[in-house]
Order: structure tokens, then sequence, then C-alpha cells
């Protein structure tokens, strides 16, 4: 289940495992039967972490959603609470544990906050007269999440708005937490490099947590050569921007929650088996699990989709040719091998079938030039050229692509846009629209007062006055901005990093703007100058960018100096506080892999995010329309 | 290791041994001679009052010292939580802190103050610390707990004058009760009665009982008498358990139980001016060198001297059995085979197979884990310790559990033990106190960073632990009020470096709701008006809890803009539209006042749209109440209003192209064709005829989309015929422009079987406009 986390350069599964130990100690101080009560947000994340069937050993029977009312009858001696420390949930949980005293069989109570305890939590259990009735209030630091061999979340989804609207750094503060306790695992990171107010916190705070537990040092030879902490606001701009790799697309059109995609059924319903199919569509969606434990996923989620069908159809014809070999089975030998090797063989059919499948569904609302064809019964792939001509998804789509790529090479970032003018008289949802109108404003470094006036009246009046405070926080946030200097510095910043390709090769790419079809994301290439020449070459630009850019040392104790061997990679972990998009993974991974790179990429965040999630936690959905 | 057992001295089955706890740091001129002294016990500070007013820790570490200017003390006393209490003679009790801070007083009633006190005891008991006075008209004032004062005059013994010979308080089937002595005669007095009781077997040749002592936990009495006699028993006066004639007959200084829990030894210690007895079934004696105070503890009894500070008791059974001479116990092998093994001998093996063979090893590890944590001497603990973790490398399935917790326990107790903070505690003592009340201790006694290390160490969930004991060390901060806004600000702010990481955000929560609740509102405001960052956590709370404090936040900082945010925000929640449009009023003013010009004149806007969805819901019967503009035009175009419509499109001066938009659609959808016609023959479409063209063929109606074709300006001919599926007219416009792209686009959508001709002319048209 977890084996695909230790792969990688860095062995996640030290982190995993840690997180398990702990959490059955927990489990064990509740002796007994007992049922688990879910925060369903925790779900997700908790899966990533421990099966049923750890639970299961460690006698939790039961397992329910959290809701008012009374809790299921259910013949256990422990009921635990897991949830995240929130006023709501406590209410919720007040009216369970109230309702269940006039019951006469007691049940324990204890509770789990995840990832810290709270005061104003407990006091409010206090204030509805239940927090006497908990025997355990406990805290599962679960900061960074291993979500795949190479990458770590701490899934918390407000830290964006927390950090840049809110001013509240308690995100941070777990941040520099979870660090730490990666230390205390993976060793002392000897240099620390950062870009950004919230990067500067954070260092300041782990640099600071060092002193304190001066004397308790790790005797671990470090694993991380340096670490670069990262602020979303450094680099707006990407996110902002339709991904184009095949897991980027995923998540842009379906959305990936805690490594898992639900799809329409549609296209699944023929894999069943022969004699159940055409007997019922199913109409479940389809959930699938995403990660690198699958080894076509693997080779494919990071490919710009125009390459995914080539890819497929490769991989189409390895495997057919591998059914064929039983034709040449002769011996009972090559018999037996060609046995041994069916089930491997069966489990990648199934997989490329599953991914022929999404790549369909993707296309027909993506990329009209290349379709992929499948015969299932022969397992051949042709390219086809035709499209059916009231295909007007994959029109729009294309439309997108085609404004967001004129933005961010600078084409009349400064006038009104008419594809978004239409966007708006047609009622497109209306994310589609702030991501545009915020994407022209960052290409333009804001717009004139004019022109963003114009916009935000046409949006109010379109979608509703109430979006003023969404505007306003976008605002806030440096999204959305007047123009205040006549001077525009992010034609400077694209040319100097390098950020528009004119040759972006999307099927065998040689530089990491292939993820956007032509344009490298800012955040990432700002790590790879990093790497080589460093950042000393672009001070000019570094300061046009929001934010101090440091760098710092971290003492290791003696002995624990790494002596490199010639030729081997050094390991960086960057560190995107407020959140990371899949293309942004897929061009480090790019990176890493890259034969003359000399530098292997894990990658950590607040947050995966795409342009969607990440303008919907900035919006303010005043209560009345969320009811 | 080879004199562990010399301070050891046998008393019938048991052993009994003087550790000496500290060398006092104090320098008192004549030792503790003409002191008042009272010292806590777990190993509490110490207290004592001359002329001037004096606290030490156990180590004789000054904490306080002021001159009395009070009436005269005639007992000291300290609560369970470490205050000093400083009895007067008319009642009065005044209570001060360790640091000699004075925290408040209270008086134990008028019959006090009339008569005066003769004698005052400070008692603890399941409910708190209580204070037991006798006065002049010996009678009893009692309050059980000094916390929640109530006074309970007991009533009158018969026959009692002045003082009784000797008395002490009971705690007994949950009621508090005084023990007296007049002479040989014994009462007990509770709330209703004073009954007369008799010890059984109390030896004949009394005449009085001239000292009693009541066991720690109450359970045991011990009765000295004139004739040298010491009777012990049960505190019921049920069971006599010894008797022991002393042969001393000078009334004994003080007299204290020294019992260890389960040991089955009754045993005394008695203290004379210059002699110490321990008396059990037998005795032994230990002089004094000098002016002494003992104090009773759970598990025996500590001495403060003027120059030491010692702890006698009875040497638990797991150090008798792996210390005694020549003891061939299980674990006393083990650590013989340790020993052994150190020096690379190889008796090690032969120790180790003769505890095997009797199957006792996991006996010998559970007995030095055991007596590692009776020894002070860290050496000793560490020899043992390693003993048994050798043994334990012998077993296979040994729950590793009470080792690692002893190991923990005692790198606690080291730490406390030690001369600068004072906390002589046993092993058993801090079991029975718990980590909790420790750490409050040392809270009490401001050592917060030895507090967190603790907590860290032992893994204390940082909210029970670290946080608390932050949460302490802030209010102490407060307290002290000199500037508030001084010291506040390095702690919310986070710069203070010694404490910094700890201070982090949900303790800066926990900060300022502290700070809300414990100062008015104004000042508070004030307050974290310098704290950025507490300001804004404060914010988060308010949002989530005081809407109303939200906004008096933000008129306190005169921010318009929020205020205006505040109160659109509140409109949304507002049912009734009257309520609604003042609140949106109010937000107008505050955007006007902000210089926030767009949202003022937006929120207008909202209003007035608010006010013309009403009145046409009231005349016209629709429902538009909570629609936005363009959905409102949308209604009003699907349900032919279309002079309101018109009204509304100059009223908040609609951009023409989104309006065309917005009456395409509207009439597409009622499949209106002839107004779609009118409407586009009207003026000049500003958005061009293409979207005539696919506003039809999303509606399917590919007739109607013809007729808008040819109106459609050239660079969007192509797309136009393509939407229609007019494939030749799109190749036509494509071949007619010359554009390279457009003929690809064209070619995309063309079939090679079905349109062969046109595939071939399209192919050549890109050949020539390439070559261009």
């Amino acid at each position: 289940m977890s084996a695909h986390l230790s792969y990688g350069r860095v062995n996640l599964n030290i982190l995993r495992e840690a997180a398990r130990k702990e959490l059955r100690e927990f489990l064990d101080k509740c002796g007994g039967s007992k049922a688990i009560v879910w925060d369903e947000y925790l779900t997700g994340p908790f899966g990533l972490i421990a099966q049923y069937s750890l639970l299961k050993e460690h006698e939790v029977e039961k397992m329910f959603t959290l809701k008012g009312g009374r809790l299921p009858a259910a013949d256990v001696k422990n009921i635990i609470f897991f949830v995240r420390p929130r006023l709501e949930l406590m209410d919720i949980i007040a009216e369970n544990v109230i309702s269940e005293d006039k019951m006469h069989s007691p049940r324990d109570f204890h509770m789990l906050f995840v990832p810290r305890r709270s005061m104003l939590c407990e006091q409010r259990l206090k204030e509805q007269g239940v927090l006497g009735s908990f025997i355990n209030i406990d805290e599962y630091i679960l900061d960074l999440i291993p979500y795949d061999g190479d990458l770590l979340s701490m899934e918390s989804e407000g830290a964006f708005r927390e950090c840049y609207l809110e001013s509240d750094q308690t995100s941070l503060y777990h941040t520099a937490k979870g660090l730490m306790t990666l230390q205390a695992l993976y060793g002392t990171i000897p240099q620390i490099f950062g870009k950004g107010e919230c990067a500067r916190h954070v260092a300041n705070m782990m640099l600071r947590m060092k002193r304190e537990f001066a004397g308790s040092q790790t005797q671990i030879l470090p694993v991380f050569d340096s670490l670069l902490l990262l602020d979303r606001n450094v680099d707006l701009l990407t996110p902002l921007a339709t991904q184009l790799t095949y897991e980027g697309l995923i998540d842009e059109v379906y959305g990936i929650t805690n490594g898992y995609v639900k799809l329409p059924p549609e296209k699944f319903s023929a894999q069943k088996k022969q004699g159940e199919a055409g007997k019922d569509l199913p109409t479940e969606p389809k959930k699938m699990q995403l990660n690198s434990a699958e080894e076509l996923y693997a080779e494919i989620r990071d490919k710009n989709f125009n390459g995914v069908g080539a890819a497929l159809s490769k991989k189409a014809k390895i495997i057919s040719a591998a059914f064929e070999e039983r034709h040449s089975a002769k011996t009972v030998g090559e018999i037996k091998q060609f046995v041994s090797q069916l089930p491997h063989m069966q489990a990648a059919r199934s997989s490329l079938a599953n991914h022929t499948s999404i790549a369909e569904l993707i296309k027909d609302i993506t990329i009209r030039r290349l379709l992929i064809l499948c015969n299932r019964g022969k397992w051949i792939f042709s390219l086809s050229l035709s499209l059916s001509l009231s295909d007007t998804a994959s029109e729009a789509f294309f439309d997108n692509l085609t404004v967001e790529q004129e933005f961010m090479t600078g084409v009349d970032t400064d006038k009104v846009n008419t594809y978004i003018e239409d966007c708006i008289a047609q009622k497109d949802p209306l994310i589609k629209i702030l991501r545009l109108v915020c994407m022209q404003s960052v290409c333009n470094n804001g717009l004139k007062q004019k022109l963003l006036d114009y916009y935000k009246r046409e949006i109010l009046q379109t979608y509703g006055y109430e979006h003023m405070l969404t505007l306003n926080n976008l605002e806030k946030t440096g999204l959305l901005k007047p123009q205040t200097s006549t001077r525009n510095n992010y034609p400077t910043i694209r040319k100097t990093l390098k950020l528009w390709m004119e040759d972006a090769n999307e099927q065998n790419p040689n530089d990491i703007s292939y993820v956007y079809s032509g344009y490298a994301p800012l955040s990432i290439r700002l790590t790879q100058v990093l790497a080589r020449p460093g950042w000393r070459s672009i001070e000019e630009v570094l300061k046009m960018l929001p934010g101090p850019h440091f760098e710092e040392r971290q003492q290791l104790p003696a002995g624990l100096h790494k002596k490199r061997q010639q030729g081997e990679n050094r390991t960086t972990l960057v560190f995107f506080l407020g959140g990371v998009t899949y293309a942004e993974i897929a061009a480090l991974r790019f990176l890493s892999q890259m034969e003359d790179g000399g530098t292997e990429y894990i990658i950590a965040t607040t947050k995966l995010i795409n342009g969607t999630s990440w303008i919907k936690s900035l919006m303010d959905r005043p209560e009345a329309q969320a009811s | 290791m080879a004199f562990i057992t010399a301070n050891w001295n046998p008393l019938g089955e048991a052993f009994y041994r003087k550790i000496e706890l500290y060398e006092m740091g104090w320098s008192l001129r004549d030792g503790l001679k003409d002191c008042l002294v009272a010292a806590a016990p777990y190993g509490g500070p110490i207290g004592d009052a001359r002329p001037q007013l004096e606290i030490y820790s156990s180590s004789g570490t000054n904490m306080a010292s002021f001159p009395w200017k009070s009436g005269p003390v005639r007992q000291l006393g300290w609560t369970v939580c470490d205050d000093l209490l400083c009895i007067q003679e008319d009642g009065t009790v005044l209570i001060y802190d360790l640091f000699g801070a004075f925290k408040r007083h209270f008086s134990m009633g008028n019959e006090v103050v009339q008569n005066q006190m003769l004698e005052a005891k400070v008692f603890h008991s399941p409910y708190g610390t209580g204070v037991a006075i006798v006065t002049g008209a010996s009678r009893f004032t009692l309050a059980t707990n000094i916390d929640d004062l109530k006074l309970r005059r007991l009533p009158e013994v018969p026959g009692l004058q002045g003082a009784p010979s000797c008395w002490a308080v009971l705690t007994q089937d949950r009621q508090t009760k005084v023990l007296l002595a007049n002479g040989a005669d014994l009462y007990i007095l509770d709330n209703t009665s004073c009954t007369p009781v008799t010890p059984p077997g109390l030896s004949p040749q009394a005449c009085s009982i001239v000292n009693m002592a009541v066991s720690f936990s109450y359970k045991y009495l011990a009765l000295f008498t004139d004739s040298g006699h010491l009777w012990m028993g049960s505190a019921n006066l049920k069971d006599k358990l010894s008797e022991v004639d002393t042969k001393v007959r000078t009334p004994p200084k003080q007299m204290v139980w020294c019992r260890r829990p389960k040991s089955q030894q009754p045993s005394v210690v008695i203290m004379w001016d210059r002699l110490l007895l321990v008396a059990g079934e037998r005795q032994h004696k230990y002089t004094l060198d000098e002016e002494s105070v003992c104090v009773a503890e759970l598990d025996g009894v500590r001495i403060v001297g003027g120059s030491r500070h010692e702890l006698l008791q009875e040497v638990p059974s797991a150090c008798q059995d792996i210390f005694k001479i020549a003891s061939m116990a299980p674990g006393a092998l083990l650590l013989e085979a340790h020993k052994e093994y150190d020096k690379s001998s190889q008796k090690a093996d032969e120790y180790l197979r003769e505890i095997k063979e009797q199957s006792v090893l996991g006996e010998a590890v559970r007995q030095c884990v055991e007596a590692a944590g009776y020894e002070h001497e860290p050496e000793t603990q560490k020899t043992l310790l390693r003993a048994a973790s050798f043994g334990k490398c012998f077993l296979s399935n040994y729950p590793p559990e009470p080792f690692v917790s002893m190991c923990r326990d005692l790198k606690v107790l080291n730490a406390v033990r030690d001369y600068t903070v004072g906390i002589p505690l046993t092993h058993t003592q801090y079991k029975q106190m718990t980590v909790q009340v420790l750490i409050d201790r040392l809270v009490y006694r401001k050592l917060y960073p030895l507090a967190i290390e603790i907590c860290r160490y032992l893994k204390t969930p940082e909210y029970q632990g670290v946080s608390r004991v932050l949460k302490h060390w802030a209010c102490a901060f407060c307290q002290t009020g000199v500037n508030f806004l001084d010291d506040m600000g390095p702690i919310m702010s986070g710069e203070n470096q010694t404490l910094h990481s700890t201070v982090r955000t949900s303790y800066q929560r926990s900060m300022v709701t502290y700070l809300k609740n414990e100062m008015n509102r104004g000042d508070f405001f004030m307050t974290l008006r310098n704290q950025p960052v507490a300001l804004s956590l404060y914010r988060q709370f308010c949002k989530h809890q005081e809407q109303d404090t939200l906004k008096d936040l933000f008129n306190q900082d005169d921010d318009h803009q929020e205020l205006g945010n505040f109160y659109v925000k509140a409109s949304y929640k507002e049912k009734k539209l009257e309520a609604r449009l003042s609140l949106l009023q109010s937000a107008v003013d505050e955007y006007n006042k902000a210089k926030n010009e767009f949202a003022a004149k937006a929120t207008e806007e909202e209003m007035k749209l608010l006010r013309f969805q009403r009145r046409l819901d009231e005349e016209k019967g629709e429902a538009l109440l909570g629609l936005s503009l363009q959905e409102t035009l949308h209604a009003l175009l699907t349900s032919n209003f279309h002079k309101q419509a018109e009204q509304l499109y100059r009223d908040f001066r609609v951009p023409d192209k989104r309006y065309w938009w917005l009456k395409l659609t509207a009439l597409a959808e009622k499949d209106d064709w002839e107004e779609m016609e009118k409407f586009a023959k009207s003026k000049k479409s500003p958005i061009g005829y293409l979207p005539f063209v696919e506003v039809c063929v999303k509606q399917h109606n590919k007739y109607e989309a013809k007729k808008y074709v040819s109106k459609v300006t050239p660079e969007q001919k192509v797309k136009a015929h393509l939407a229609i599926g007019d494939l030749e007219g799109a190749a036509e416009a494509a071949i007619d422009r010359r554009s390279e792209g457009e003929i690809s686009t064209v070619l995309s959508r063309c079939s090679p079987t079905t349109d062969r001709a046109l595939l071939e002319r399209l192919n050549r048209a890109r050949s020539t406009a390439s070559k261009k």
C-alpha cells in the first residue's frame, strides 16, 4: 500500500511509519472496542497514513461520519472523535454527547484533535457542559503527509488565505514544526534558502526552534542538502494558468483530492467482465487512486497531454506484444514463465484501459488536435484527425488557452479583453472569469484603475453584488490590483527568467516550459536558477518580486558532514508556502531527471492546488448564498 | 557501593536510614534556635518568622525576606499550593506567596479576637488547607478550607481550662475532628459533640498524655505519656499496634510518624533537645547536634537543622533485598553479575546462570529498577539501572515500560532535587503528587524554563504541558503590571529570544483571550493596536465568535473599508428588505469615508436594484428579488417586459455589448426568431453577427443561423460556416482569405472519405498560402 513512498531518493515511508506509530499509541490508550466518529475532511489525509486494517487491529469496530443528533448504536466501549479544531464541529460533538447520556449503556468518550488542540474548542465544549465527559483529549500532529515518493503536503486548505489575507500565521507555525519533525527523521538540513515574507518567517521559526532544542541534536546523516522556501505570492501567475500535463489536466477538469479522482462512469462501463457488459451502466462515479505505485501512471502523469497519446499507444503495443508471446511459448517452461507474468500483464492492461478512458474524457473537453481511438478488442491505437463539429467545449477550452498565452506573452494586457467580456456576457463560471482577470492583472503589474473598475462592475452586475467582498479579497492578496506605477516589470521578469519559450517541445521536452506548452513556471525557474548558476545572477529580478530573499546555514554536528561521491546529485527540498500545482511538480520532476541537472527535488507544500481551488479559497461567500 | 549500608540501622525486622539531602545554604547566626519555623511537605519550602520573615527553599536558598510589621505571629503553616499562612494572636491569618508577596488575609472570627489565640494548627485534607485554633476561652474554631472559608465553632470541652495538654486535627469519615488530651482524658470533638474516648491498652501508669501525632494519611495515631510510654494504634482508637517504653519522661519537642506506605512496621520519630528517637517495636537513638525541625512526609521524616537537611526513612524492601549484607535475592545476584561483567570476569556467567536456574531473572530486573527509584545518589541509580538493563538482555519478552519510565522519572527527580531548585522529592512522593502538580510547583517558583524542559522531556501533551506553563508565565507577567505595553510587546510579536518559539500562535491566541477577559475593552483594543499579529488573530476570533466586537474593533481603528465590508456581510444575513437596505446604506457611508468610490457606488447600485426588484415583484408578481442585474434583465426579457429591461439597461449603464448578448440569448431561448431578426436589424450589432449564428446553432436552429452568416465579418466567416456545418462555405472563405491557419482548421474537419475533392482543393490552397 505504501511501497511507492520508499522508492524515491528519500524514503518518505519513514515519515509515514512515524505517523502510524503515534496513531497506534493513541488508539491503545483507549482500551477495548472502539468506534471512530470522523470529521469527514480528515478521512482523506488519514487514508494516506493508515488503512482500515490498521484501525481494525486496534479494535476499531465501527466508523461513523460526524453529524448532529444522536450517535448511531454500536456495541463498543469507546467512542473516539477524530476532528479538526473547529468551533462548529464542537457544537455537533456536544449534541452527540448530550443525546448519548440519555441512553443507559455508558460509552467512554475520547477526542483526538488533528493537527493541534485548541483552547477555544475546549472552552466551547466546557460551555456546552460536555468537556468533563471526555476521558482522553489528545492531539495528533499530522503536519506533513506523504503523498508520493517525492511529495509531501499538509493539506491545509486555508493556508494561503490565512497567511496572505488574514495575517494568521498559524499554518506557518505548523510548517516550521513539520520541518522540524522532518529534520528529526532525516537529519539537519545544512542550507536554507528562501524568497518571500512567509518564507523568512518560517526560516526564523525553524532557526529559533533549533536553538532551543540545542543539546538534543539528532545524530543522523543529513539526507537533504538544502531547503528552499518559496512564498506563493512570489509567483501568483503560475496557478492561474491552465495546467497542461496529464495529471495537471485531470486535476483541472475533475479535481484530485487526497490522491483520488472521481470520474464520470460512462467511459468505464465497457471494462466490466464480458457477461456483465451492457447490462446496466454504472451510475456511481468511478473513484481511482493516482500515484506512482501504478507504473503506467508514473510514466505518463508528468507528460504534456499532447505527448500522452503516443505514450499510451507505445505501451499498448508492448502489452499486446507481450500477450502475443503466448503463441510462441512452446515448452512447458516457457508457458510457465508466461503464466507467472500474467498477473503483472493483466494489471498493466487494466491500467492502460483506465488511462485511455481518462485521456479520452479529457480530450473531449480539451485538445482537439489529437484524438486517440482505442479499439479495445484488438488493442490497436490510431490517431485520427476528425472531430465532431458541435464540440463547443473543446473550442472554449482552446480559446481560453489562447487568451492565457496572450497574457503570458504580454499581448494587449492593458486593454479590455473581448474574450473575457464575451465570457462574462454569457455568464461563464465566475471562477474562470476571475482566473483570467487576475492573470491579466498579474501580467500587467496591475490594471489601470478605469479598466479594473470596468471588469469589477461587469462582474458585480452579472454575478451579483455580493461578490464585492471576493473582489476585495483578491485585491488584498495582490492578485488583482490597480496599477500604481506606469512601469510594468513583468516583461523584464519574463525575459530575464525566460518564462516564455516559443519552441516548447511537448513530446520530447528539453525545458520545463513544456508543462504549460510554452510558459515556464516562475517558481520553478527560481528553483532552477538557484541550483545553477545561483541567485546572484538574477538579483535585479529578485528585487522586483515581493518579499526578501535569503540564505541561512545550519551548523551540523561534527562528523555528520556529508562527503559527496563524484557525480552524486544534491537533494533539495522545495517547500511551497501557500500551495503548489501538479504542473509545477511535474516541472520539478523533469529537472530531477535531467541528466546533467545535478539536483534531485523533493516537494512539500501546505496544499496541492489548482487555479480553481485556489481562487475558491479566496472567495467570500455570504451566508445567504451558502444556504 | 560497599558503604551503601553504612547509614542503615536495624529496627526490628526493618532497617532505617538517614540520608543527607542538602547542606543548608542559609547563614543563620543561631541555627534554628528561637525561630518559629514551618516547612511544607513534599519537599516544599521553609518559612521562618522572627522579627524578620524569611522564606527559603529546602536547600536553604533565600526566596524572600522582609521585616514583619503586623501583629505578633503565633503560628506559621503552608497551604497545599505553597502559600504561607501567618496566624496572628487575634486570629488574623495573612497569606503570602512563595516570594513574600502579600496575597490576602482573613479572620478566624470575633471569638478569637476577644479571647486571643492560644495555639493554632494548619492541616491538610482532601478539602484543601485548613486552620484550627484554640482560644483563651478553651474553645476550638475550625476552618476546613481556607479558600472557601466557613468557620465552625466546636462544642465546649467539659473541664478544660486554658489550652489542652496536646491536640491534633483528624479527618475521618469525611469529617474534620479535633482529638485532644486534657491530662489523662482523651476527647474527640466534632461539629456537634464532645465524646470521651479511651485508647485500648494504654499503659495505666500514665497520668497525662503530653504529645500526640497523627500519621500523614490520618490512619494512625501515636500518644506519648508523662510516664515515657509511646502508644501506637489506629486513629479511630479501635486497635493498638504496639507500645514502647522510651524511658524518657521529658515531654518531647516534636513527634511525627515515620512510616512508608505498605510497611508492616509502625514507627514514630520523637525529638527532644539533643535526642532523636525512632521508635517502632524497638528503638534507635540518634543524637542531634543542632536545633532541628521534623517534617512528616508520606514515606519518612525530613529533619531540617541549622546546617543540614536530612531524610530519615525505613529502607524500602527492594533496597534491603539488594544491598543487605550477603543477600541472595535475585536483584542482588544480578547486580553482582553485572559488576563481574564490567570487570570482564567469567563469574558474571556463574551469577547469571544461578538466577536463570531459579527462573527469577525477571524478578531480579524488577528489583533493580525499583530499588533505583529509592536511591538518591545518581551513581547508585545508574549502577542499578545498568544492572537491570544488563539482565533485560537475557529476557525475551520483558516489557520495556517500567524501565523506561523509571529512567525518565529519575531524570526529572534528579533535576528538581538539584540544589538550585531545592525540591527533595522521593520517588514515592513524586508518584503520589503527579507530574502535573510538580509542574505547578515549578511554575509557582517561577522556574519556567525547567518546567518547560520537563514537559518536553516527558512528552506531556503540549496543551497540558508547555502551553500551560507559558500561560502562567504570561499571567505572571501581566500581574507584575509594570508597563504593560512594553512587556507584552515582545511576547506577542514574539521577539523575546529565550521563549520565542514556544510563544506560538495558538498560544498567542490564548493570551489574547486571556487579556480580553482581564482588561477593559478600550485598553484591550489599544493594546492590540500595536501588535499586528495579535490583532489579526483577535479579528479571526471575533469573526467566528463575536461579530459585534469585530465592529467595535474596526470602529476603534477608523477602518472604514472593513466596516463597510462588515455591513455588507451583515446585510446578507438579514431577511427583511428594509433592514437589509439600511445596512447597505451604512456600508455606503463607510465606503465613502474610506474614499472607496467604487465600492460606495456599487453598493448604491445594489440598493437601487433591490428596490427595483421589489417594486416589480409587487406590481407584476415576478420573483426577482435577490437575482443579479444580469439575471434580472434576463428574466425580464424572457417574460416580455422589454420596457422595464430597457429601463434597467439605461439606469445601470449596462454596456451595449453585454446587453446585446443578453437579449440575443433570451430571444433564442424563447425561440422568438422574429424578434431576433428585428433586433439584428435595429442597429449595427456591437458584438458582430457571429454570436447570432452560434446562439441559433446552440438552440438547434441552423435555418435561422444561416440568415446571419452573410453578415459576419470576413475574419469570422470560416468559423460561422463551420458552426452551421457548411464545409464548402468554410473552405471557400478560408481560401479567399489565403490564411494557412484557417485552411488547416477546415482541413481538420474534413473526412478523408466523403470530402475528398474538398480536401484536395484545400491542400493545394494551403501550399500556395504557405509559399507566399
